[in-house]
């Protein structure tokens, strides 16, 4: 339970922090924001390897789950990551 | 590597995301910022990697690869014009990537049996089935978005005014089959049930939500996804999951603020339709028009922006889809090369996702510092010699100022009927996503250019071309 009190309380310290960061960002730069922050929700894919890695004894159907997870989790974080580096290298490009 | 140092790792690599973000808030540090997101996201999966829990390299290797090759083949081929399916693809993907970790450790739980008891085992039950929840309804309401946006589903609000009874229904049968799983009463049976319920929960969320909605509801899935992805951390206990989940779930929350300002709309008004069930007065079109619309021609606009100090072009999503936005730039640069000061003005719900204009126009070169806010543009349309309207409707539309009985009413616009004159390019008079006429197309000061977007631009900067 207390480790429980501590993660909450990381969890609230990032949302504020969250808050604070993306207010600043100007609306010209929302869609990228969208797509970079969003592949860092593919962050999943930590979970996703423990998952799909974790060893013959953790059955099949859990590894399988695993996979799928990892996957759905890649796409998410490279096509993230390198659509929002596509879309800013445009805004480099003349500005 | 043992779980001290892996943490620690995994703080580092939540630090790169955060100094990521704080990147954005500036073109010019953006691409940086990006770069070491995906330092931080790549330093997380190595050091996992590593991780005295994983044994199974070739599965995780392939999971991997095949993921890296998706995603890049998205990424290279995947138009701008096309980014708001692209963000409700990688949203969708997030939620059932989630789900996917939520499924694993139950199913991994209910085989190996748990070493937690007490409340610790409750927390990790309930973030489970939370994660389940959150992540089943945002993959599937995802799917519904990107049909529509791709227009494989009908764009209009579909459903019936008591669709929302139904999905509270469900969220209840969620909740409770949840809470029942969380402490035990059901069993795998009770869980097909949870993911049953929320995928249909997901779509029946996002059916009745309109083309027009379509920014605030992507921007909504965002923070869900954003959301899931935090849940999932509580279950493992992991603090980069944690972090990056609320970081991305504060990032969707916001946008999602910032969408129902622009359209002077609350978020319960934009989930449960209120818009679509808007009062019985009709406007009559007809009555708006008769006999007051101007019609213009190239040559003669070509005359007026001849004289123009000042130009100020607003673009809409008809821009885009008529794949315009060069043509358009031409124009701008033009109208420079003559010496007139053009800008850009951008409404924050122009395009089908937050700041989807301005990637488009970036696409095509228009520079940075052109494109304007409506904060920043609204000031300057009374010093503004020609406005030229391009496939923007409803922004644009002096009904949201002044006709307290109309649906858009108390909706910012861009107050482009200030400028001099206002030129509309524009196929026809139809009506824009809120089925309304337009007073602004019938005013003293404007006239219509009609035709095709992208014609219509190119013929006109010929006509400078001309007249230089």
């Amino acid at each position: 339970m207390e480790s429980f009190v501590i993660l909450l309380s990381l969890f609230a310290l990032a949302v504020f922090l969250g808050v604070e960061l993306i207010t600043k960002v100007p609306p010209t730069l929302h869609t990228p924001l969208m797509s970079g922050s969003n592949a860092i929700s593919g962050i999943t894919v930590v979970g996703a390897i423990l998952a799909a890695g974790s060893g013959p004894d953790s059955g099949a159907l859990v590894q399988a789950l695993g996979f799928i997870a990892i996957v759905f989790a890649t796409i998410n974080v490279v096509g993230g990551f390198w659509v929002t580096n596509r879309m800013l290298s445009m805004f480099k490009r003349r500005g | 590597m043992n779980s001290m140092v892996i943490n620690l790792f995994y703080l580092l690599s939540a630090l790169l995301f955060v100094v990521g973000i704080k990147g954005l808030t500036r073109p010019k540090t953006a691409t940086r910022g990006n770069r070491l997101a995906a330092l931080g996201m790549l330093l997380a999966i190595v050091v996992t990697l590593l991780d005295k829990q994983v044994i199974r390299y070739e599965l995780v290797a392939a999971g991997l690869l095949l993921g890296a090759v998706i995603g890049g083949v998205l990424a290279v081929k995947v138009q701008m014009t096309s980014m708001p399916q692209m963000v409700a693809i990688l949203n969708g993907l997030g939620g059932g990537a989630s789900l996917g970790v939520a499924a694993a450790s139950y199913f991994s739980l209910l085989a190996q049996g748990s070493e937690l008891s007490g409340s610790a085992m409750l927390v990790a039950n309930a973030s489970m089935m939370l994660t389940v929840l959150i992540g089943t309804l945002t993959f599937s309401g995802s799917a519904v978005a990107f049909g529509k946006l791709q227009e494989i589903l009908p764009g209009q609000p579909m459903g019936f005014s008591g669709i929302k009874y139904i999905n509270l229904m469900l969220l209840v049968v969620a909740v409770a089959t949840g809470w029942m799983l969380t402490t035990g009463q059901l069993g795998s049976g009770g869980f097909v049930l949870l993911v049953a319920v929320a995928l249909v929960l997901g779509v029946t969320l996002v059916m009745p939500i309109g083309g027009a909605d379509m920014p605030v509801v992507i921007a909504l899935l965002n923070s869900y996804s954003g959301i899931a992805a935090a849940a999932a951390g509580f279950i493992m206990g992991n603090n980069v999951l944690i972090v990056s989940g609320a970081l991305v779930g504060a990032s969707g929350i916001i946008l999602t603020r910032i969408m129902c300002v622009a359209m002077n709309r609350s978020l319960a008004n934009v989930l449960f339709g209120k818009m679509a069930e808007a009062d019985g007065n009709t406007i009559d079109a007809d009555e708006v028009y008769a006999g007051k619309v101007t019609s213009s021609t190239p040559d003669e606009v070509s005359m007026l922006l001849e004289d123009a100090g000042r130009v100020v072009i607003v673009p809409g999503f008809g821009m885009a889809m008529a794949q315009a936005q060069h043509a358009v730039r031409e124009l701008a640069d033009t109208l420079q090369s003559r010496g007139t000061v053009v800008e850009f003005a951008i409404h924050p719900v122009a395009g089908r996702m937050p700041g989807h204009m301005n990637v488009l126009l970036a696409e095509a070169e228009v520079e940075y510092d052109a494109m304007k806010t409506m904060e920043q543009s609204n000031p300057n349309f009374s010093k503004t010699d020609v406005a030229i309207v391009i496939g923007a409707n409803d922004v644009t539309n002096p009904m949201a100022r002044e006709d307290k009985g109309s649906p858009i009413y108390g909706m910012p616009i861009l107050d482009v009927d200030q400028a001099r004159n206002v030129v509309i390019v524009k196929r026809s008079l139809s009506p824009g996503f809120a089925g309304l006429p337009n007073p602004l197309f019938a005013r003293d000061n404007a006239v219509m250019l009609f035709g095709d977007g992208k014609q219509a631009i190119m013929d006109l900067t010929a006509a400078l071309h001309e007249a230089a």
